[in-house]
């Protein structure tokens, strides 16, 4: 396919596998962060990690948009389904995922609550539209790339005085979530001038980066400039890098070059999207529509201030949450899921007793295990068990593939 | 049936018995009447004791009317008209909607008989039999239709035994308010496929619920078919070194399906693959006696049936991404909306497994079929105690390809 073979060619990721090979430095480690889920999902699906060096980590980060939601908004959602007799729309992804008490959108859906799949915010006005009876309320969540969409809904039901329509808004900022990240991070061999700063610097929480590839679809909106903070205040390397696998290698080898050389910049590897001040028409949009919240949960970051936004008060009539108020309750984790520590790259899906016994795609008890975004799901996905002449095996003992083992056999009896 | 119990309907069956001699032993002459006979514009005015003596038993009457024509106020209306509760009520306007609609499209000799079941002889073999309940929306797509599905899907399950199918039952379920124009077009289309794949419908059954309480029409059909002696195809006899071979492009019709979807508003130019492999596995068989798996990748895709067939088999299979044949039309579609094409739908492809020694035997068979045309070898079967599919990607990495989870979710960014 035209403009995507060409980003997925094995000739050109040999070549580059090789020059990575050449650049990188036997005598140090490379823990590269990949913040978005789309990374992850690349590098698992096509065997990036293979072609890597084996000094070369690519640790996961929080970059999933549904494994960030806290439990509670789901929880909220399912309530205002529930208690408030709406139309809920939300994207596919979100279905799945765990929320209190064994329950999900998906179950919730079952019990009677009127849940639908959209594919796009346009779906939900055009649900709104043909049911005026209804109340309609799009589950809003995603970073930077899914809020300007969300923006033009709440933009156009305005225009069109669509009274059953409203946003439950989930919307969060990608950069505060990377602050937090880095923050908590240890500085890895040769730490940069920031690197001790934040809350957990250096402790048990912290994960070791010497580098970050940066997101591309959010950084299609937001552009490269907001990120400039990583290299000045954290003292660590970043670089735009797209979705596919040559962009993930390509962005690797950038970030090798700036490691060895000691530079601490902000590259952009996906200059075909990206530019250094983003979509100002998206911006000014977002602008508009929502304000900041002075503080938001994310699943396993805690709260975070100014790391989300809520609609503007200008709009505050479309905003769900005040619309449709539920009572507040208390949202529990379920017990030994590790998403939280996999989400800040602490843990590796593996390390977490969940991993392939109980948590399955199948049956999913954290939400990293439920999105093809998710660490865990791709570990299961496409990387629990490996050939031996695949290369370095990717959290593959023993155990794990017997309890996948045993996992899959109970998943096909029935 | 099941399916209406606990909701107000109305139930007539359509079956028939075969008379005990003629084409009871010979189901090659009755499919070939059926063929030559069967499917013609029958009006009310002939041909319809059939069902009038059904009618009869139904309704507890003498079995004097037999014979008698019957008349109907007025033809149904099939261009304003839509299906309501008393068409499925056990009266005339259930009779009216059977002479007039399903004997049209489906009737034959087997059917027409007017008993509460079709009698006949099996020919010599083994028998064979698959159900298969259908379900779609929308009831229309490109390339096919929910009529043509329900023949294809329990004609194709039958089939992937090595079996000729020789008759179908169908169950069809109508929803209150569904269009008798789009029931027409759906048994019409059902006729056809059947007529086609050399299929007789010889038992039928109606059933109306309220609207809400359906999808418009579901269709469930039942087939059976007949297995000649020394052909053994089954899901637990692949081996290692035997190769896997696809019959062409995968994903045609999950995308198509999707496509047409209402609230996806892309059109692609992507029709569904729907069709009856029969043809395509006798020429397979004949070429190749000892292939040893076949199987239809129809709901999780080409991914799921692999995965299948190795814990079946109890087997690893390795997989080469550049060899399955995928449309870019379906590669570009998936993109966009984050799918596997390894995890979308078909409905007219077939997945072989043969000796590696005679895969170019059979690829050659497969490629000389118009529904074989891009037929590949995309693997072979290994060795391995975790029954994992393995693909060396395009890429130049591996991965599993595992099981689908659930449903196939499009990513949000």
């Amino acid at each position: 396919m035209k403009y995507i073979d060409e980003f997925r060619d094995g000739e050109l990721a040999r070549a580059l596998a090789q020059r990575i090979a050449d650049e990188a430095d036997p005598g140090r480690d490379y823990r590269l962060m990949e913040f978005c889920g789309g990374h992850t999902h690349a590098i698992f699906r096509y065997g990036v990690q293979d072609l890597m060096p084996a000094n070369l980590r690519f640790v996961h980060g929080p970059g999933c948009p549904v494994c960030v939601l806290p439990m509670a908004r789901i929880d909220q959602a399912i309530a205002m389904a529930l208690e408030h007799e709406v139309t809920l729309c939300t994207y596919g992804d979100l279905m799945r995922v765990p929320a209190s008490e064994r329950k999900s959108l998906l179950k919730a859906k079952a019990d009677g609550a009127d849940i639908r799949m959209i594919y796009s915010t346009q779906d939900a006005l055009a649900a709104a539209r043909s049911a005026p009876e209804r109340q309609v309320v799009l589950f809003a969540i995603g970073f930077e790339t899914t809020t300007p969409p969300t923006a033009v809904a709440i933009k156009a039901a305005r225009a069109e005085g669509l009274e059953n329509f409203s946003v439950f808004c989930n919307h969060v900022l990608t950069p505060a979530a990377l602050g937090t990240i880095l923050a908590s991070a240890g500085g890895g061999q040769d730490p940069g001038q920031g690197a001790d700063r934040g809350a957990g610097a250096q402790g048990e929480a912290g994960v070791q980066l010497d580098g970050i590839l940066g997101p591309s679809h959010v950084s299609t909106v937001i552009g490269s400039r907001p990120y400039e903070f990583v290299p000045s205040t954290f003292g660590k390397p970043v670089v735009i890098a797209g979705f596919e696998p040559l962009d993930v290698m390509q962005s690797a080898l950038m970030l090798i070059r700036q490691i060895n050389e000691g530079r601490r910049e902000v590259e952009n590897q996906y200059r075909r999207a990206v530019t250094r001040d983003g979509n100002r028409k998206a911006q000014a949009l977002m602008a508009e529509v929502f304000a900041p919240r002075e503080t938001f949960e994310w699943r396993g970051l805690g709260f975070l201030p100014n790391s989300a936004l809520r609609i503007a008060d200008a709009y505050a009539d479309l905003d769900a949450e005040q619309r449709f108020p539920v009572t507040p309750r208390t949202s529990r984790e379920i017990k030994g899921c590790e998403c939280p520590s996999v989400l800040r790259g602490v843990m590796e899906p593996t390390d977490c007793k969940l991993f392939g016994t109980v948590c399955t795609p199948e049956n999913p008890m954290g939400a990293c295990m439920v999105s093809s975004e998710g660490a865990c799901a791709a570990y299961w996905s496409y990387g629990r068990f490996r050939a031996p002449v695949a290369g370095p095996a990717v959290g593959a003992s023993q155990e794990t593939a017997s309890a996948a083992r045993a996992s899959q056999d109970s998943a096909v009896g029935v | 049936m099941a399916a209406g119990s606990d909701q107000p309907t109305g139930e007539r069956r359509l079956s028939a018995s075969a008379p005990a001699s003629g084409s009871a032993s010979a189901p090659d002459q009755s499919s070939g009447q059926a063929s030559d006979q069967s499917f013609g514009d029958r009006s009310v005015e002939h041909g319809s004791d059939a069902g009038d003596r059904q009618t009869a038993q139904k309704a507890g009457q003498a079995a004097g009317s037999k014979g008698a024509a019957r008349r109907f106020a007025g033809r149904l209306d099939l261009k304003r008209g839509a299906v309501d509760m008393s068409h499925g009520s056990g009266g005339r306007a259930m009779a009216q909607l059977i002479d007039e609609l399903f004997y049209r499209y489906l009737g034959n000799p087997l059917l027409e008989q007017g008993n509460d079941q079709a009698l006949f002889q099996p020919p010599p073999g083994r028998l064979v039999t698959s159900t298969d309940g259908h379900v779609i929306s929308p009831l229309f797509f490109p390339g096919g239709d929910i009529g043509s599905l329900a023949v294809h899907g329990t004609v194709n399950d039958v089939v992937m035994s090595g079996a000729r199918p020789l008759y179908l039952t169908a169950s069809f379920i109508l929803e209150e308010g569904l269009p008798l124009a789009d029931l027409d077009r759906i048994v019409a289309s059902m006729g056809a496929a059947a007529r086609a794949a050399g299929v007789q419908v010889v038992a039928g059954d109606t059933k109306v619920v309220e609207r809400g309480k359906g999808d418009g029409c579901f269709i469930a059909t039942t087939g059976i078919g007949v297995l000649p002696d020394g052909i053994e195809i089954a899901g637990e006899r692949a081996r290692p070194g035997d190769a896997i071979l696809v019959s062409g492009s995968i994903g045609d019709h999950g995308v198509a399906i999707l496509s047409k979807r209402e609230n996806l508003g892309f059109e692609t130019e992507i029709a569904s693959d729907s069709q009856a492999l029969n043809d395509l596995v006798a020429a397979m068989i004949d070429a190749v006696p000892g292939i040893h798996c076949l199987r239809d990748p129809t709901r999780g895709g080409l991914a799921t049936t692999l995965n299948e067939l190795a814990l079946q088999s109890q087997v690893g299979m390795l997989i080469r991404e550049p060899a399955i044949p995928v449309r870019a039309e379906v590669n570009g579609a998936c993109e966009l909306l984050g799918l596997d094409p390894l995890y979308v739908a078909n409905e007219g492809k077939l997945i072989a497994i043969c000796p590696g020694d005679q895969a170019e035997n059979l690829l050659a068979a497969m490629r000389a079929h118009p529904k074989g045309q891009d037929a590949a070898i995309i693997g072979e079967v290994v060795e391995d105690p975790h029954h994992f599919v393995q693909m060396e990607t395009t890429f130049g990495g591996s991965r599993i390809v595992d099981w689908l989870a659930g449903e196939q979710l499009p990513r949000i960014c």
